[in-house]
Parts: C-alpha cells; structure tokens; sequence
C-alpha cells in the first residue's frame, strides 16, 4: 500500500518535479553529452589532422577506430585461450565448459588480468596502431597526395571496406562483449560527491573515457605546440610547399602524422568498446558524423574539430529529452545534422575554419 | 548462319507444337481431375528432375550472423528433403506427405542471395531468383520490414514466400497476403506471454518505462507490451522513441534513472538491443531500487546469437523466444542432433523457423500434389502439425499465421557453456496467446494473380 | 569545325541507342539479362548521368544526392495511389517534384563551395532519411515503405478488380521486359539530354566554373545560377530514376536516400570515369553487376563451376573464391575500387582510353573518329 503510494505520488508531469530532479536530469544529460563530445573529439581529431596536413580525404578513417576496437578484443581472445572441458550432457554437438588457462595457471591474479583486458589493450593498441597507420600511408595513402580528392575517396573507401570485411570474416558480425573492469563497471554516485543529493549517478567507465578524451586532445596539442616537430607540422598545416623548400624532410614527418592520427583513433576504439560491444561495421556508423564533426568545427583546425564534436555531442543529449521531443518530434533524430546547416550557413568556413582549405 | 538458327528454331517450334497437342490430348481424361489447373503458372517445373528454392538472407550488415546460420538451416533442410544426412524433423513431423524423395519426386535445389537488410536489395534478390533462377518459393530474411516488402513482390509475381525471422504485427496483420506465410511469433503473442509471466515475477504493482525502436516493428513491440501490462495493473510512465542504430543511448537511459519507473522495457532489437542494454546495466539500473523494490530489466524479444553480443549483461533478463534449443521435445531433439553434427554448434531460432518453413512448403506441395501455388496455399491454410519443435502448431487459414506455444525465457545465471544462454522459464500454450483473425486488419487478396 | 562534331554525336546516339535496346541480348553470357537487373542498370544509368552533369561538369561533390531518387520514388508511388496507375503522371510528377527539392537544397547549399557543400548536401539527406523513417511515416510508411493497398483511391482508374493493380503504360504492364524498355528508353533520353548540356555553352560554363571559379567571379561572371540549374537539372534526373524505381516495383523505402545510397552514386561515377559520358553508366554497371550476381555465388555454385578440374583442386579454389562471392561480395568491391584507382586514374574509361590507344599504337593505324570524344569531358 504505502509503496503504491509512493509510486502514485512520484507519477505527474513535469511541473511537479523538484527544482532539484530538474537539475540532475540537466546535470546528467551534461554528461551525456560531454562523454558523446570526448568520443566525437577524438575520431575526429585524428581526421582533421590528416585533412589538414596531408590534404587527404581519408574514409577509412573509421575503420582505423574499429580496428582499435578489436585490438582490446583481440586481446581478450588471446588471454582467454581456454581449458575445455566437455559437457557431456549434451551429445548432439560439442559444448564446453571453458576456464581461461590464465586463471587455472594464476588462479586470482589471472582472473584479474583478463578482467583488465581493456586497460592493458591501451598499452597494445599505441604499437599496433602505429604499425597499421605507418604502413596505411607508405602503402597506400603517400601515392594520393596529389590526386584528385575524388580518387581518395575511392581508394580509402575501398580500403575501409576490405579492412571491416577481414574483421568480420575473423569476429563475425555480432557485437562483442568487451565490458570493463568488474570494479569500474558500475556507476559513480558522484551526487554525493559532489554534494548535490544521492541521485545522481553516472558510470564510472564514461567519467574515465571523459577523462581519457581530455588527456588525449591535451597530449596531441601540446605535442604539436611545444616540439620541433609539432611546429613543423603546424607551418607544413599552414604552407606546405615553402616547409618543404626549406629543405624539411616532409615526408617523413606525414608518415608520423599520418600514424599519430591511427592512434588517436584506435585509443577511441579500445575505450569505447565496454560502452559500444564491438562489431566491424562500426567504422562505417561512425564515418558520416566523424566527417560532419570536423566539417562543422572547420578545415584544418585542431581546435575546432574539438569544440565541434562537443558542441554537437552536448545538443544531441539535450534534444533527445522527452520534454524537448514532446515540442518538436523527431528532433533528436535530426539535430546532429540541423546543426551542421545552421553553422555552415552562419558561418561560411564552419567553427574556425581557414579560408581556402578544401573549398573547391 | 542466322538463316540456320531460324529454320532450327522454327522446326523446333513445330515439334513443341505438336508434342505440345499430343500431351493434351494424353491428359483429356485428367481433364477434371486433379492436376488439370497445372496449366501454367510461373515457373512452372514441368516435367524437368528438379526445382528451385531460393533463400533470401542478409549476408551482409547487421544481421549477417543471423543469415549465416538461416542459410545453414536451409541447406540442412534441402539435405533432409532430398533423402540425405538423418533426415532431422522428417522423422518427427507428424500429419506429413513427404516421403524422403524430394518434392514430388523431384529433386531439391537452391539459389541465395543477400537482402542486406533492406527492402530494395532484398526485392530485387528475390526478383532476381524469380526471373532469373526460376524459383518456386522464397524464404528467409530477419527482419520486418524486408519480410513485408518481399512478401508484397512474391504476391505480385505469385510466387510463395515462407516469412524468417519477423516478429511485426503487420507481416500477418495488416500487410498479410495471400501468398506469404509465417511461422515465427509476432510482438502481440510476445506481450500476450510475457505479461503474466512479469506479474508472477515482478508483481501487479510496477511502472514501466519503454525505450522503443523509432520504427514499425518497434512500435508494435511498444503497444503489445503495454497492453498486456497494463491490464495487469502497471502503469506506463513514458515510452520514449529512439532512433533505429543510435549507438549511443546514454542520453535516453539517464531520464529512467529518476524517473519514478521501476521496469526498464527494451523494445530494441539486434545492435539496439546489444548496445542500449549493455549500456543501461552500466548506468545501474540492474543494481538499482526504486519505489522500494528492484528494478527490472525487460527485453521482449530474445534471439541467442544477439544475447551472445551482451554477454554477461543478459543474465536474469526476461523476455520471449520463438524457440531454443535446449527444448527436449522429439522433434527439437532431432533438429538439434543433425545441425550439431552438421556444423558443430545448436543453431538459433531463425535457424529453426528457416529450416521449419522449408519442410512445410515442401509437405504442402506434397499433400497438393502440384506446385501449382494456389493449391499449394490451400494445402497450407489451416495445415495442423507436430514434432516441429513448437508442440501442437496450426497455421491460421485466416492470416496465415502459425499459432503454438511460445517460450517466455530468462538470461542464464550460470551458463555451462558459451550456447547455453537462455534459460526457458514457461512454455506459455498457444491458448493463452491467441487472438482473433480481424484483430489486425489487412486482407489476404486472391488466390491467383 | 562544328558539323563533324554533331554527325559524331549522331553516330554516338545511335551507338548508345542501339547498345541500350539490345542489352538483353549480349548480357545474355554473364547472365545479366534478366529484367530486374537489366532495370536497375537503366534506373541508376540515370541516376549516375545526372549525377555526373553536377559532379562531373562543375566539381560540386554532393553527398546527399540520393534523397531526390527517393523523393521522386515517393512521389510516383503516391501517384499510384492517389491519381492512376499509369507510369506517365507518376514519372512526370516524380521527376518534378526532384526538381522542387533539388531548387531547395540547392538554393541553400549552393552557398557555400568544396567540402562545406558536400557536408551540406549530406545534411540534408540524412535529415530526410531520419524523418521518413521515423516521424513521417504517414507519408512515408516508414520502415515497411510506402506500398499500395486495396483501398487506395486511384481516383482517375475504375473501380479496382481482385487483387492490387499493377502498374501500366495505357494499358501495357511495366513489369518484366516492358518495364526495361520503358526504363531503357528514358535512359536513351536521359543519354542525349546529357550529351547536349556537355555540348552546349551551358556546358562550358559549367567546366569554365569547375577549372576556376575565382576568377570567374573576377570576371563579374555570377557562377550561382549556373550552379543551381545543373544541381536542379542532376536532380531532376535522380527524381526521374527514383519515379522508375516505383514504376518497375511500385514501394519506395526510406534507405534509398540514406547517405549510403548518396555514395553509391558517388562511387559509381568515380569508378566509371568522372566528367565522361560513358563511364557513370560503367560504374553502375559493375558495382550493380557484383551487388546482384556475386552476392548470390555460393560454394554449391563454385562447385559446379571449378567441375572441370580435379577434386582437390577444385576445393582448393572454392575455399579461396567463396571469400569473394555471396557474403564476401562486399570484398571483392572494396578490392575493385582500389584496384581501379591504384591502376586506372581516371576510372575504367581511362582503362579503356588506354586499352585503345594501344591496339592502336600496334596496329600503327592513322586514328580515326572510332575513339568517342565526349570521352574527353
């Protein structure tokens, strides 16, 4: 009875909510949006840079922040590598019960190896990714410098799709679950952390990935503002002809750029994985809006793309509250883009864009 | 040389003509008998030694699992047709004609092709099945929208589809056709069995909060479960739209958090249900109280192969299965041996409904005794059969959907192995879930087109 | 100077025509002639030349294009449904109401040049796409896609017989090979329509804005309203495929304007040859040819096909080849387009502009007028 009560009084509209009800709803979908903005921010950072100082169109961009995700589940294949046993209650085909040989051979501290399969994946995935990048662009993407974006385009979309269909002919094309720590996979009640009642809660995995967004974004500002190399790129980002009359050795420092933006999206990938259970096309989802995100925040600048990703993270989370939905249906079905036509209207070269870069 | 082609051609014509009236003349006496309308109809065999079944899966995209393993149920099927392998659920189907020789004496052969999940690709694979490859009847696919809109083609080229994985209303309701046939439940039976099992579990007193999939199937989905909670005594707080492969659903699980709900309902399939309840088990909600009780989870639809994909977060999570293969009934025993010696491992529930359908078109053709699709349809309408795996099943005349007893299962807690995912809780009797023929409108059209 | 041009022209019409009208007959060995297919080629042929009068003349890279296919599909079917079953309003309406979107989107897009339209135009379609498969399904029928029913109105048909009616030109039913022919003759127009703007002043223009639009405005030469005429006139020409597609198969789904149908015809027409005549309808060709005929090879077909050799051969080349073909289709795409781009700058014409002018180099041949010259674009 009383809980019926309870549940009775707690049921009206919005109007009956507490200022403080409508805080946290705020506070949350802030969140929302910020940990949507780091994810934005960071495949697009890596995309961006590429356009900027390659001058290269590079659809398989997304691919890079699959094959990313798939080094942590890689990993968590190699380090659960099982004892079988069989079950033999089931004849008809072979079922077993498995136990990683990790947790037979170490018992706890195996088990606690595979349970931090995605934080040790970060280690890994910086080499492979560098390897792939590095040789993605003496392969391949070093012979299109100079070609028509229209061939770039051509040749990494056909390159995106061979790279997700090796994924699936290997994975499958089901999701995979990849879930985070047992410790860190349930929620922070930082509400009362922060002091602001119990009731807000938010998952620790998404306050790391915040986290991790933000150092990543730091480190690769702070390399392209603080070293040698970094200027270099910066003045080849701004000129490039005369960086080379200079007698730089330019082509190398794109082979590094080129890797530095496969890292960045391959760490995307390892760390989105607990939240979005990997599958090969994910690449492909997130291609279309990586490319709106850098667009929005302008050609060839870093800190746009940046503000961009967060700016259109944040609007998605708000408009797909349902007080906002009950005004304008369907609004959060179209935000991303709604944005994307009143900015680039507004503002000819998107957030920070540099005039003439990629406009004709 | 083209001269020669056309006197060829010619005299060729002319010995058709006459062969042609020496047949009919042969069949005069057949004339009122059965057989007579073999006339013609498209594709017709004729006299060759074989026909053709064309299997439209998604081989590509989302799904292209779950068309892997319908693809390996028809090839199982076609085996256990043509008199191959241990014939599977031909020794368990009860009211049946096959005999083990193929269809009507002919062999049985197959042709597929890839819907990749959508409506046009997988109209034109069929159409390219039709035209080119001559096909009797198309099966497969696993999802709604492409059922209907492969349903609607083989309407209008007369050629019999025998619906995969579709669980929408609409593919027997208000899209029914003549000429297309399910045997998969659908969200109303979905609702009609999970409601009574939640109210045992979950008591009479509940608020639930639905995030549903913004698009036909989800809606449908939407409205069955609430009706059946509802007249239960639970109240519906929201049910909020989300958009079909969001990714991301953070920003429509935080408004559940505070919401006042205490059931979470899922109303998302494949991807959407991988990712929005992995995602709302890390916003707590498994872990969490509201209005002094534990908060739910739901997940009205289950399909094994998707479960596998949410790994751990499905364990305790109800929802309803069309079938599964830890069933012990006869015939899932025998479909279940001859798959796992096939390939290895059990196979899915559209596995199961592929390789059922495939048998009952066969049988139909074999108690019709020509392929001659409207007989084949009235030999279908009102079929009741057995040993299929479903129990007692009967497919209804009136909107060509098969009704029988549907499972209502749970995420398992302690799995002993990597398949062994779902745990039936009810087997809920066709009884319970049946409704009347005019509930969901439509209308069947004609028998011949 | 102009009069060999225009007889070359002629020549190329009835080349194109002839080729067109008896594709039945040598797609016959690669078992591409059957009618659905052979319709399709048509319809995209369409959609990809009027693609390529916007991206191949002026440079302007849409990436939204497929939401005019999908508009002029709705709009056909709605024609269906509301006035007739005869294809010529649903053709006719739907190509207008292309054209109406194009001068929308285009007026807005235009605005802006090189990766800021593109993203514009993608904007847009995705916004369409979403909307119809979600909130606008009174129109749209969302996810199902619209169909006709037995209750439509058809206001300007008698009274509707058994069974839902098919579609029709006077009388004659547009499925099968009557629908290829009506499909193919559209193309043929389509063909020369293109063939004429490539030609015309109008064309000039349009490459003149291409090579350097700058300092055209230097010139005080306002570009805009040439770009919007193409844009509209290429939109059009999608709305007329997208009213075709409804006319062979009367539904219209919401993913045909989704951005993956965008880039379909953007990859199309970079495979083929941007800015040639010829090579969108090779592009459509292929990526059409592998989406219909090697996604439906599976290992039993492979089997019969490698019969001829030994068994342990044979196996060896189906496990190779079955990556390839049914599930793998996708591979051999992604592999395709790189190969052509890697080898083939320019596309599959700059294949063949290769290709002759080595036999001719062997052959030590004075060139003749047997090299098409719209080739050049």
């Amino acid at each position: 009875m009383a809980a019926g009560q309870l549940a009775g009084r707690q049921f009206p509209s919005i109007s009956h909510l507490t200022v403080w009800t409508v805080m946290d709803a705020l506070i949350l979908q802030l969140l929302n949006g910020l940990d949507k903005g780091g994810a934005y921010a960071l495949i697009a950072l890596g995309l961006t840079l590429v356009f900027g100082t390659l001058g290269v169109v590079n659809f398989a961009h997304g691919a890079l922040f699959m094959l990313g995700a798939f080094c942590a589940v890689t990993l968590q294949n190699v380090l659960t590598i099982s004892k079988k046993v069989k079950d033999e209650s089931i004849t008809f085909f072979d079922a077993y019960k498995e136990t990683p040989y990790l947790e037979i051979w170490w018992g706890d501290t195996g088990a606690a190896i595979i349970d931090w399969v995605v934080p040790i994946s970060i280690i890994l995935a910086i080499p492979i990714m560098l390897a792939i990048g590095v040789a993605m662009e003496r392969g391949l993407i070093r012979h299109f410098y100079k070609r028509p974006h229209a061939e770039q385009i051509l040749v990494t979309f056909g390159l995106a799709i061979v790279l997700q269909e090796i994924i699936k002919s290997f994975f499958g094309a089901n999701p995979i679950p990849t879930p985070a720590p047992d410790i860190i996979s349930g929620s922070a009640n930082i509400g009362m952390m922060l002091g602001l009642g119990e009731s807000l809660v938010y998952p620790w995995w998404r306050l790391i990935y915040l986290l991790f967004a933000g150092v990543v974004i730091f480190a690769v500002f702070a390399f392209l503002q603080f070293t040698t190399f970094g200027m270099v790129v910066r003045a080849g980002m701004q000129d490039r002809e005369t960086v080379g009359l200079l007698g730089i050795n330019v082509e190398r420092r794109f082979t590094i750029v080129f890797g530095i933006a496969a890292i960045v999206a391959g760490l995307a990938g390892v760390m989105y994985a607990p939240i979005l259970p990997p599958d090969y096309h994910m690449g492909m989802d997130f291609l279309v809006l990586s490319f709106v995100v850098v667009v929005v925040g302008g050609m060839g600048s870093l800190p746009g793309a940046v503000a961009a990703g967060f700016l259109l993270g944040i609007l998605q989370s708000f408009a797909s509250m349902t007080e906002v939905k009950a005004i304008l249906p369907g609004i959060d079905q179209i935000i991303i883009y709604l944005v994307a036509v009143v900015i680039l209207l507004t503002r000819p070269r998107g957030l920070m864009g540099r005039k003439g870069v990629m406009e004709d | 040389m083209s001269e020669d082609k056309k006197t060829s051609e010619l005299s060729r014509r002319g010995f058709m003509k006459v062969s042609a009236a020496a047949m009919a003349a042969a069949s005069t006496p057949m004339f009122f008998t059965k057989g007579a309308w073999a006339a013609d109809f498209r594709n017709n065999p004729g006299n060759a030694g074989s026909v053709k079944l064309g299997f439209n899966v998604p081989q590509t995209g989302a799904y292209a699992d779950e068309g892997a393993d319908e693809l390996r149920a028809y090839k199982l099927a076609v085996k256990h047709l043509n008199g191959e392998g241990d014939g599977g659920m031909l020794n368990t189907m009860t009211n049946k004609a096959l005999k083990g020789n193929g269809v009507l004496g002919k062999k049985v052969e197959y042709v597929t092709g890839d819907t990749q999940t959508k409506s046009d690709a997988a109209r034109s694979s069929a159409k390219r099945m039709i035209e080119k490859d001559g096909v009797l009847m198309v099966t497969g696919g696993s999802s709604s929208g492409v059922a209907i809109a492969v349903q609607g083609l083989c309407q209008e080229m007369g050629i019999i589809f025998m619906a995969g994985l579709t669980h929408s209303n609409d593919t027997t309701g208000k899209d029914k056709r003549r000429y297309g046939f399910r045997h998969f439940f659908n969200t109303e039976m979905s609702g009609a069995a999970l409601g009574p099992v939640l109210e045992k579990e979950f008591g009479k007193d509940r608020v639930a909060y639905h995030l549903t999939a913004d698009y036909t199937w989800g809606w449908s989905q939407e409205g069955s479960i609430k009706k059946y909670t509802e007249q239960l005594g639970w109240q519906t707080k929201a049910a909020v739209r989300t958009p079909l492969g969001a990714g991301d659903f953070s920003q429509y699980i935080t408004p559940v958090l505070n919401s006042g709900a205490d059931v979470l309902v899922l109303n998302h399939y494949g991807k959407d249900m991988v990712n929005s309840l992995t995602q709302a088990v890390q916003f707590g909600l498994r872990d969490k109280q509201a209005n002094g009780k534990d908060f739910q989870i739901v997940v009205p639809l289950f399909s094994r192969l998707m479960a596998q994909g949410a790994g751990a977060n499905i364990k305790g999570i109800y929802g309803t299965t069309n079938w599964n293969w830890s069933l012990t009934d006869e015939g899932s025993k025998a479909f279940v041996k001859s798959f796992g010696q096939e390939y290895g491992f059990p196979p899915s529930q559209a596995a199961h409904t592929c390789y059922v359908q495939t048998l009952l078109y066969a049988n139909a053709c074999e108690m019709a005794g020509t392929f001659y699709p409207p007989e084949v349809i009235k030999a279908l309408e009102g079929f009741k059969f057995d040993g299929m795996g479903n129990g007692p099943t009967e497919y209804r005349a009136e909107d060509h959907q098969c009704f029988k007893d549907v499972l209502v299962v749970r995420g398992n807690e302690n799995p002993t192995s990597k398949f062994d995912l779902l745990q039936v809780v009810q087997e809920v009797p066709r009884a319970q879930v049946e409704y009347p023929a005019d509930m969901l409108g439509g209308d069947l059209g004609p028998y011949k087109v | 100077m102009t009069t060999p041009a225009i007889r070359n022209d002629w020549a190329v019409m009835a080349i194109f025509t002839v080729a067109v009208l008896t594709a039945p007959l040598w797609l016959a060995p690669i078992g591409a002639n059957y009618p659905d297919l052979l319709q399709k080629f048509a319809i995209f042929g369409i959609f990809a030349i009027g693609f390529n009068i916007l991206f191949g003349l002026t440079g302007y890279l849409s990436f939204g294009h497929a939401v005019f296919l999908g508009v002029g599909s709705y709009t056909a079917v709605w024609s269906f449904k509301l006035l007739t079953m005869n294809v010529i309003p649903a053709v006719i309406l739907g190509t207008v109401m292309g054209g109406v979107f194009a001068v929308l989107i285009g007026y807005v897009s235009l605005r802006r040049s090189g990766i800021y339209f593109s993203i514009l135009t993608l904007a847009f379609a995705q916004m369409s796409y979403n909307l119809a498969y979600s909130v606008l399904t009174p129109i749209t029928n969302g996810e199902t896609g619209l169909q006709l029913t037995q209750q439509d109105p058809r206001i300007l048909d008698g009274p509707a017989g058994e069974g839902l009616p098919s579609t029709t030109l006077f009388g004659l039913e547009m499925s099968g090979y009557s629908g290829f022919y009506f499909c193919a003759v559209m193309l043929i127009l389509a063909f020369y329509i293109s063939l004429r703007i490539f030609r015309s002043p109008f064309g000039l223009k349009l490459q003149a804005i291409k090579s350097n639009q700058t300092r055209m405005k230097y010139t005080g030469f306002n570009t805009k309203p040439y770009l919007l005429v193409a844009f509209v006139i290429s939109g059009m020409f999608a709305g007329l495929a997208g009213s075709l597609m409804a006319v062979t198969d009367p539904l219209a789904g919401a993913e045909r304007m989704q951005w993956t149908a965008s880039g379909e015809v953007v990859l199309m027409t970079i495979l083929g040859g941007t800015g040639t005549l010829i090579g969108p309808l090779l592009g459509v060709g292929i990526i059409k040819y592998f989406e219909n005929i090697f996604s439906a090879l599976n290992e039993a077909t492979l089997h019969a096909f490698f019969s001829f050799m030994p068994d342990w051969l044979a196996n060896v080349m189906v496990a190779i080849s079955s990556q390839f073909v049914g599930e793998g289709w996708h591979l051999t795409l992604g592999v395709l387009f790189m190969l052509v781009v890697i080898f083939l700058p320019g596309g599959v014409m700059e294949g063949i502009r290769r290709m002759t002018a080595a036999v001719r180099n062997l052959s030590k041949q004075k060139p003749t007028e047997l090299e098409p010259k719209e080739a050049e674009g």
